[in-house]
């Protein structure tokens, strides 16, 4: 294709990027830079139903000539990245001076939220993201196999932990797991301890959810590896046949090389969602045990009376710097085999 | 038969339309309510939808209103002509500059209120509460007679009173508080914090005063409450409890006093559960006399961003709202701050906490920040994980983080 006949083709999605992503990210990032003005505060006697007190008020007026002044707030370069809720620059050094074991540093980093959302993040991000590319696959060849007459029940039942909105499949298992729900009760049965709690347990509490993101995300996988099968070369597989290879040599050696681009596909956006996971710690009330980049964000946003968009800004420009992190191996990998078949 | 039936209804139901008629016109103008989601607050905004004439009322009740309410009243005109508050959701408001001072609206439709339900900040009246709310004490008593107890009147005597329930077999996990861990468990500190009669901030400034004696001594109140509930506990929150005490399972709860009217009614409730249903005033803690409780209020605030014709409808709208019509029809909803209210059962508790002194929640524009930053780091203390001391600090550098951000440090 002509650039130019290639320009005006990707024209309207390259204008549909700039305008609800790339717009919507810079500024982001340069709310991220800011914070509140100053506020002006002024002493006021406030009367309710119980009684008076003289309490400290926002001067409304004084504050709004300040932000009639600059109404992007305060610039604060790069500081609310290093406070406490985010890089915690000062905390770290304190603690990496003040710690004898690695270990004391390192429960000192857990203390603080940022640390302690990403180890859960990237715990999650690393287990799910394999864990759904081989579970998916292996459902897919499982229902590959299934004869045609059943193919369309099974597929569809596959399918529903996909179907199913994340926050309500969330939901019902949260309440499935509650300590008089069917899953909560049976464990205790079975342990023979009427103490135990999915919800009270911190490791718990993490491999439920970590349960509950590989099966929400293995149909995706099943589904795209499930297309991928349909078009293996059956010559290729008749011909391992013929040279004696069983079931799973076919399947490593045939399959699987085939299947390599579909393997980085799913890797890809598994690595996105993962790192980006924020319906199950809400559903599944989560927060005390286990808090990830994204709930950082919500909490600043959502948690109290007052939203934090600065710090929020921050939170997000880490996140999504996270998911280039992640993804630049994969995006190398595939750079390399693009040039590799181009040449 | 058919005919007088229909009759009937149709003479009802012009009665009901001069009455309404007759109360509450109002000839032109746009009222549209923006409301939290629970019933007392439903009653009153159907009372003011009743309202008749040229003027549309409309209402949004919903749970996550606090977060749009700021949005919503910024814009000119303004979505929502009003919102019902409360001590704490009145401030993000009040600190953007977006309600109107109601002085002369209640100088010229407001006779019937009361002093007492006018908040007034810098001699402005900014709102008019109708209603009163805290946490406080809902006992079983036949369960604290099985085991021979009295009810009891302090934290102490709470946790003696569970552990010999506990002792008895007769529940495992006897008590239970709202100690959810977002909003609900920063509550339970605060409440706490202020029946050990502490502080939050250096006076005059927005300077945290947490991190003390006092805050020690709150932090392991609620840590021995913990151990009387259920393990579950950092997912209690009004939905969760209210079934579980339905089901006869708790003996001992701190709750909302807006839940009694729920839980003496009864309904879906085991046998026996409602009628030993007892509310009573907050315990105090620590030898103190002030009820670790604070008190809320919710009243209706009117927004600036908007025409003084909607502002004044909407200010007769929901003075109707709140009439002696809507309390007589939904007395047991509400502990209702007006003159026609007849306390019942359902507000004892509320009354008793009041009476004894307990503290309203602190309507500071910096407050909402603190307490945000207590329920982020409480839940590392109640599982165990560290001491009382070091998650003070880490509320305490939390909270500066956070006021540093919203410039108030």
């Amino acid at each position: 294709m002509k650039h130019r006949t290639f320009f005006w083709f990707i024209l309207p999605s390259l204008a549909a990027m700039i305008l609800f992503i790339a717009l919507p990210t810079v500024s982001v990032a340069i709310q991220s830079l800011f914070v509140e003005h100053e506020q002006v505060m002024v002493e006021v006697e406030n009367c309710g139903p119980f009684k008076c007190e003289t309490v400290l008020q926002v001067d409304t007026e004084a504050t709004a000539v300040l932000q009639e002044e600059a109404p992007l707030g305060r610039f604060n370069g790069l500081r609310t990245y290093a406070n406490r809720k985010h890089l915690a620059f000062e905390q770290v050094g304190v603690a990496w001076d003040e710690t004898e074991t690695f270990g004391a540093f390192f429960s000192e980093l857990l203390n603080l939220p940022f640390y302690k959302a990403l180890i859960f993040t990237l715990t999650y991000t690393f287990v799910v993201t394999p864990l759904v590319v081989v579970f998916g696959l292996g459902v897919a060849l499982a229902v590959n196999r299934v004869p045609s007459l059943l193919k369309g029940p099974t597929i569809f039942v596959s399918l529903l932990p996909m179907i199913v909105t994340p926050l309500v499949g969330a939901l019902i298992i949260f309440w499935m797991v509650d300590a008089d729900g069917i899953i909560g009760a049976t464990l205790q049965r079975i342990f023979n301890d009427p103490n135990l709690s999915l919800k009270a347990s911190t490791p718990l509490t993490w491999i439920m959810l970590i349960v509950y993101g590989i099966w929400s995300s293995t149909p995706f996988s099943f589904i795209v590896f499930y297309a991928g099968l349909q078009t293996v070369p059956k010559e290729t597989l008749e011909a391992a046949k013929i040279d004696g290879a069983t079931r799973w040599q076919a399947v490593r050696f045939v399959v699987v090389p085939y299947m390599m681009p579909l393997v980085v596909f799913i890797t890809l956006m598994q690595l996105m969602d993962n790192f980006r996971m924020l319906e199950p710690i809400l559903a599944f009330q989560a927060s005390a045990k286990a808090t990830s980049l994204s709930y950082i964000i919500y909490n600043d946003l959502r948690g109290g009376d007052i939203p934090q968009f600065g710090s929020a800004g921050a939170s997000s420009i880490m996140t999504i710097i996270g998911v280039a992190i992640l993804l630049t191996p994969v995006l190398i990998r595939t750079w390399r085999d693009f040039n590799r078949k181009r040449a | 038969m058919s005919f007088m039936k229909s009759f009937a209804i149709g003479a009802t139901a012009a009665l009901f339309a001069t009455a309404a008629y007759a109360e509450c016109e109002i000839s032109s103008g746009r009222v549209n309510v923006l409301a939290n989601d629970f019933p007392a607050l439903k009653a009153v905004t159907s009372t003011a939808a009743e309202c008749t004439g040229g003027v549309t009322v409309e209402a949004n009740h919903n749970k996550d209103f606090r977060n749009i309410t700021v949005q919503a009243l910024t814009a000119n005109p303004a979505e929502y002509t009003s919102v019902i508050v409360a001590n704490s959701s009145i401030v993000p408001l009040l600190n953007e500059g977006l309600l109107r001072p109601l002085d002369d609206l209640v100088a010229k439709h407001g006779q019937n209120l009361k002093k007492n339900q006018l908040i007034t900040i810098d001699g402005k009246i900014m709102a008019v509460a109708f209603m009163a709310n805290a946490q406080h004490l809902f006992i079983r008593q036949d369960i604290l007679d099985q085991v021979g107890k009295p009810a009891p009147t302090t934290w102490e005597e709470v946790i003696e009173t569970g552990q010999a329930i506990k002792d008895a077999g007769v529940m495992e996990h006897p008590f239970a508080f709202l100690s959810m861990s977002d909003w609900n468990l920063g509550e339970e500190f605060v409440n706490m914090y202020l029946g050990h009669g502490g502080e939050f901030f250096k006076p005059g400034t927005a300077e945290p005063a947490i991190n003390n004696e006092v805050g020690v001594a709150t932090l392991n109140m609620l840590k021995e409450l913990v151990a009387l509930s259920n393990p579950d506990f950092l997912t209690y929150n009004t939905a969760t409890v209210v079934p579980i005490w339905k089901s006869g399972d708790l003996a001992i709860a701190q709750l909302w006093g807006s839940s009694g009217g729920e839980l003496l009614g009864g309904e879906g409730a085991q046998e026996g559960v409602a009628e030993n249903t007892v509310l009573i005033g907050a315990p105090t803690v620590a030898g103190g006399s002030t009820p670790s409780s604070s008190l809320w209020w919710d009243g209706f605030t009117i927004s600036k961003n908007i025409s003084d014709e909607d502002a004044e409808a909407t200010f007769i709208a929901m003075v109707n709202g709140i009439s002696d019509k809507m309390v007589e029809a939904n007395n047991d909803a509400a502990v209702w701050l007006m003159d026609s209210y007849t306390p019942g059962p359902a507000a004892a508790g509320v009354a008793a906490t009041a009476a004894a002194g307990a503290d309203p929640y602190p309507m500071l524009p910096y407050m909402g920040l603190l307490h945000q930053a207590f329920f982020e780091e409480l839940p590392d203390f109640l599982q165990g994980n560290e001491s009382a001391e070091q998650t003070l600090a880490d509320i305490e550098a939390a909270y500066i983080a956070a006021a540093k951000e919203a410039g108030y440090l």
